[in-house]
Formats: C-alpha cells, sequence, structure tokens
C-alpha cells in the first residue's frame, strides 16, 4: 500500500514548527490507512540537521535533498522536484503545512501532478478507506467534509490545528537532488524588507496579541510589544483593519476577512470590537482573550475569557503578572 | 497591454451564511453577491496598469452560472473594457477552475494576469499558482502592489517576517492582496457605459472535481465565554485562568 508523505520546511536550519505538526499529522494519518508516514526536506547545503526532530514526531523516514541551488529557490523550481519526489514514491497522500511558502508550493505540486488539492484544512482522517477533509469555508462559517476522488490526495494544514506526537524514531537519509535543466520560468527576489525585530508571521505564531482602533494610534503599541514578548518567542502582533486602513500597522499583520486567518493557541484582542471579519480570521483559536472596555461588543460572544475595563490599565498589568509567573517557573 | 482580471462572484462578507437542505451547499435565500474583495484590488490593480501604460484594455474573466454575468458586469463599471462569461457551475476545485481559466486565457494572448490571492468563499488560495502552472508562467502571490517596467513586472510581496520586492518576466500571473489598490468605486457614468460593454458568453465544461463535497456543516459555536471581571483588578485571575484551566500560559 502506498505511503504517506509530509513536505517539510526549514528556516535557518531549524524545522518549522507548522512542519512537525503535518509530519505528525501524517504519521497518524498513515497509521489509520495501515501504512507508513514520511518526510521530505530540500534545502541548502547542511540545512538540514534538525529532520531528526520529524522523526521523532513519527515520521518512519525522512529523505533530505540538500543542493545550493535549493538554499532559497524559487516555488516554481521546488515544485518540480517535489512532484518528482513525489512520483517517484508513489504516495497516497502528501501533507504541506499551509505556511507562506506551503501555499505557494501545493498548488503548484499539485497541478504539476494533475490532481486536486485541499487547502489549510483543520481536520484529516479516513472513512473506510478513504481519506478525508476538513476545511472552513466562508471565512469559518461553514465546514467542509471534502473527499478525493484521485491520488495522490493532497492536503496543507492550517497551522497551531495539529498537535505534535513526540518520541518516535525513524531513518534520515541524505541525497543531492537533480535540479531540473529546462529553464524554470520564475521570478527574481532582489530586496528583502525585514519587518521589523521579532516578527514571527502572525498566522503561524502560536500566540497572537491583536490591537485595534481602542488603541488610539500607532504610538501607543509599546505596551503590545511587551506583552508579546512576555508570552514568548512564539508570539505574533495582530491588527484588525481600522488600524490597518489607518496606516498605525502593515497590513501583513491584519487578521480577518481580507487579512489573514490564525488559528493560536492563544489569541489576545486588545481594544477590538469583534466585527464578523475579523472573527472570520481568528475564531478558530484555541482560546480567546478579550480586553474591551465596552461591555457590550461583539468579540466578547467569541470570548473564552474576558476583561471589560480601560486596556491602558489592563494590558500593563497582565504584562507584569505573566512576565511574574513565568519568572517563578 | 492586455491584463486579465480573473473575478468571482460570491456572498457579501456581512451576509449570515446558513447551511441549505442538501446540506452540499448553502442556502441562498436573502444572500447578497458581490465581486470578491481581493479581486476588486486585483481589477484597480489591472485598470491603474492600462492607464499608467496609455494604451491596452481590461479584460474581467469568470467561470460561473447565469448570475455571475451580474459580478462581470460589476468589473465593467468598474472599468474594465470587456468582459468573458466562461459560463459552467463554478467548483471547489481549484484545479478545475483553472484549467479552465487556462484554456480561455490561453487564447488571449494577454502578458499579465491577475487573480485575487483568495476567493471569499472557497478560501483556497490555489487558483492563481495552479493556473500559472498549467500555462507555465512565473508567479508570484500575495502581491500588494506592482508596476510593469521594460518587459518585466516589478512586486512587493507579503512573505513571513516581511516584504519581498520581486521582478517577474513577462508574461506572468500576480495574484493580489489589500494593499496599493483601494478600489474606485464604479460611477454613475461607468454603470451606464458597463451596459453596453461587449461581454461574450463562452459555454465551458468544468472537469469532473478531483476534490469531493461530501457534506457542509455549521461550526461548533464556542462555548459560551466569561468575564472575568473588571479593570486591572481582574488580571491576576485571568492569569491564573489561563495557566491552570486553559494552559496556555
Ligand atoms: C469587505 C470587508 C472586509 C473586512 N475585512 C476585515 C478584516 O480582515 N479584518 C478586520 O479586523 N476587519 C475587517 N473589516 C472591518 C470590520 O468590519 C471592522 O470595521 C473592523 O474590524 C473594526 O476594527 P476595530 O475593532 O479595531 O475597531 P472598532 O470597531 O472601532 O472597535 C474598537 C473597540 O475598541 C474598544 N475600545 C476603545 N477604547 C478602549 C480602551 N481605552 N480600552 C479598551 N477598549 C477600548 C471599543 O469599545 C471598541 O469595541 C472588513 C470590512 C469589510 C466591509
Ligand atoms: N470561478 C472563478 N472564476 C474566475 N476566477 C476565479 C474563480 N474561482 C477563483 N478565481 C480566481 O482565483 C482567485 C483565488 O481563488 P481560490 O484559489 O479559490 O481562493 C480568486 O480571487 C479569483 O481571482
Amino acid at each position: 500500500m502506498a505511503n504517506v508523505l509530509t513536505v517539510l520546511e526549514e528556516r535557518d536550519g531549524v524545522l518549522r514548527g507548522a512542519s512537525l505538526e503535518a509530519v505528525s499529522a501524517g504519521a497518524r494519518l498513515a497509521g489509520e490507512l495501515g501504512v507508513s508516514g514520511h518526510g521530505l526536506l530540500l534545502c541548502g547545503p547542511e540545512a538540514g540537521g534538525d529532520v531528526v526532530r520529524a522523526t521523532q514526531a513519527g515520521a518512519s523516514s525522512v529523505r533530505v535533498g540538500e543542493h545550493p541551488d535549493l538554499a532559497d529557490p524559487s516555488p516554481e523550481l521546488l515544485a518540480r522536484i517535489v512532484a518528482e519526489e513525489i512520483r517517484k514514491g508513489g504516495y497516497q497522500a502528501v501533507l504541506f503545512p499551509a505556511t507562506v511558502r506551503g501555499k505557494d508550493l501545493a498548488p503548484r505540486v499539485a497541478a504539476l501532478l494533475d490532481v486536486s488539492l485541499a487547502s489549510d484544512v483543520t481536520e484529516v482522517g479516513v472513512d473506510g478507506t478513504s481519506i478525508f477533509a476538513v476545511r472552513p469555508i466562508y471565512a469559518g462559517k461553514v465546514f467542509a467534509r471534502v473527499s478525493f476522488q484521485a491520488t495522490p490526495a493532497v492536503l496543507s494544514l492550517r497551522p497551531n490545528i495539529f498537535t505534535v506526537s513526540e518520541g518516535g524514531s525513524g531513518e534520515v537519509e541524505t541525497f543531492t537532488p537533480a535540479i531540473p535543466q529546462e529553464e524554470v520560468a520564475a521570478g527574481e527576489v532582489l530586496e528583502f524588507v525585514q519587518a521589523g525585530e521579532g516578527s514571527m508571521d502572525v498566522a503561524e505564531a502560536t500566540t497572537v496579541v491583536s490591537g485595534g482602533r481602542g488603541m488610539r494610534g500607532p504610538e501607543e503599541w509599546g505596551i503590545l510589544e511587551e506583552l508579546r514578548d512576555a508570552l514568548g518567542p512564539q508570539a505574533a502582533l495582530g491588527a484588525s483593519r481600522a488600524v490597518v486602513d489607518a496606516g498605525w500597522r502593515s497590513h501583513g499583520e491584519q487578521v480577518g476577512q481580507t487579512g489573514k486567518t490564525v488559528a493560536p493557541r492563544l489569541y489576545v484582542a486588545v481594544g477590538i470590537s469583534g466585527a464578523i471579519q475579523h472573527l472570520a480570521g481568528m475564531r478558530t483559536s484555541g482560546v480567546i482573550v478579550a480586553v474591551n472596555r465596552d461591555a457590550d461588543a461583539p468579540i466578547f460572544q467569541v470570548a473564552d475569557y474576558g476583561i471589560v475595563g480601560d486596556l491602558f490599565d489592563v494590558v500593563p498589568r497582565l504584562t507584569q503578572e505573566i512576565r511574574d509567573l513565568k519568572a517563578g517557573d | 497591454m492586455k491584463v486579465i482580471v480573473c473575478v468571482k462572484r460570491v456572498p457579501d462578507t456581512e451576509t449570515r451564511i446558513r447551511v441549505g437542505d442538501d446540506g452540499t451547499s448553502i442556502d441562498p435565500s436573502g444572500v447578497k453577491y458581490i465581486l470578491s474583495p481581493y479581486d476588486e484590488f486585483a481589477l484597480e490593480g489591472a485598470l491603474r496598469t492600462v492607464e499608467a501604460i496609455g494604451e491596452g484594455e481590461v479584460v474581467a474573466v469568470t467561470l460561473g452560472d447565469a448570475s455571475s454575468a451580474e459580478t462581470l458586469r460589476s468589473a465593467l463599471a468598474m472599468g474594465a473594457h470587456r468582459a468573458i462569461h466562461l459560463k459552467g457551475e463554478p467548483t471547489m476545485d481549484g484545479l478545475g477552475t483553472a484549467k479552465v481559466l487556462a484554456e480561455a486565457i490561453q487564447a488571449e494572448d494577454a502578458p499579465l494576469v491577475l487573480l485575487g490571492v483568495k476567493a471569499a468563499d472557497d478560501d483556497q488560495q490555489q487558483v492563481g499558482p495552479m493556473l500559472a502552472t498549467l500555462l507555465g508562467r512565473p508567479c508570484a502571490t500575495s502581491v500588494s502592489s506592482f508596476q510593469v517596467e521594460d518587459g518585466g513586472v516589478g512586486c512587493r510581496r507579503e512573505v513571513e517576517g516581511g516584504t519581498a520586492v520581486m521582478r517577474l518576466p513577462l508574461p506572468a500571473v500576480l495574484t493580489i492582496t489589500k494593499g496599493e489598490f483601494e478600489p474606485r468605486y464604479a460611477s454613475l457614468k461607468g454603470i451606464m457605459a458597463a451596459k453596453r460593454k461587449p461581454l461574450e458568453e463562452r459555454g465551458v465544461t468544468v472537469p469532473a472535481a478531483g476534490l469531493k463535497v461530501e457534506a457542509f456543516t455549521s461550526p461548533p459555536d464556542r462555548a459560551a465565554g466569561r468575564i472575568v471581571g473588571e479593570g486591572s483588578d481582574a488580571v491576576p485571575e485571568l492569569v491564573r485562568l489561563l495557566r491552570e484551566e486553559a494552559q496556555v500560559i
């Protein structure tokens, strides 16, 4: 029986959290199908050193393809090599993390293989012998359960939804992938403008602290940055559209229907009213905390925990209490 | 220069969505439909491009049933020069959509094809890069602004941790996100003119879906939350709950 493959991603030689989640989900799916789960990492020379963590998360083997051309490849080139690996391996399911890069790669790979893709899924399973997935649609207002009519089933998995398994072991094999000889039409990155320090992508962060119009102005963001830092390195800042439209924060931070969809374990909404388009982007979060001075703000209808009060009073205290708590750990 | 914009008819983001009686679609009654918000950004980018170059045309293309004609009229009212209505059932299967669009676009000889980064209904975020792959063209996704310049297109992409400045050779495919292209309103004159602009209808066969919708369900309601308290005095209790009950810090 054909196996399950998870396509992994590293950054600066470290496997991304969303990749560990995906490879764990892949191993569990393989278990349900009675086959084995594998991993594939394509990267620059010596960037694959961390991949043993994918075997700990359940992959029975991981192939690491290292090549100088793959240090910062175009998605067009990467897709070709991944598709070729999938063809050779004959998998019945291929999983990608639905990260910025994964969302760029998976559709191209699916198109090259001439099979369909279920994007940003929040559940994967087996019904009888066929694989199904659940994807939030209409900005989370409906869940669609879909099945695949051809193999391999290709899926991308929403970050922070699937739990990471531990305690597994498996083999790691390094190889040198063949780079396609024919010219692949692709764009060229001329410059990269960093969004500021500690700028983890809001869609991948396990904790998100979002600010809304209640913040009063961009100069007040220091209190949110401090809260983010107190919450740890996996935390990122988000924003409502009102503050992005006002030019207080960049669009890359916007959460919601016309921004990013996030599902962190903890989402803290500060001075955000909770408009339906904002909820669309964060309602699948694990735990939602809201701070708002208006007890009737709609955000409290989705919040697990709310504090009614002035954010300029509540947030600094929250940062302090979390720091104190963590100092005692 | 000819710029093609792929647009889709989707429910208004304010609309309440209910699962239909068949359990595999939504109940359309009372639902207001709009041009998908990201496709509006793409259309605005296309219009500005042709205006800046001073010649060319913007062609709006959609795959959809009869009701999508209205969506194309809105695109024409915003300023698109003509529209192509690929008449068929829209599908969640992005590959099927991309194949139908690719066939129509191949016949058009347009150096630039724009799409929304994602459609506000199916949210698959895949049709753009799939279409580009089928056409063998380079593609940049999540583009917040772009400019056509000597044989290529320079663009800014929103990626993890920042912005990438890129250049793509033409012909190219871009998927547009919110950024520089705040969509213009259709003027009354534009709406009147749209009625006379060419809207070509073509029957198409959408390939059998590789992705089958088994069931639509309403998401489980989030369990009612609670107000922990008022003001900063409530913070210690909140922190305790986050640690002991929710176990997230
Ligand atoms: C097509 C479309 C797409 C959209 N997409 C998005 C999207 O992607 N993301 C998004 O967020 N929105 C989106 N919106 C906009 C959305 O409808 C709201 O306008 C927006 O979310 C409001 O932002 P806000 O909550 O920051 O501001 P407001 O609604 O103004 O809320 C501010 C809140 O701060 C509280 N507050 C004020 N001062 C304090 C204080 N000192 N202490 C505590 N609380 C305080 C107020 O009580 C209020 O609840 C979209 C709208 C449309 C039409
Ligand atoms: N039926 C369709 N007709 C025309 N364009 C479409 C259609 N479906 C999707 N698109 C385009 O593809 C983009 C991304 O859609 P999706 O991949 O479904 O999220 C949309 O913003 C549109 O530009």
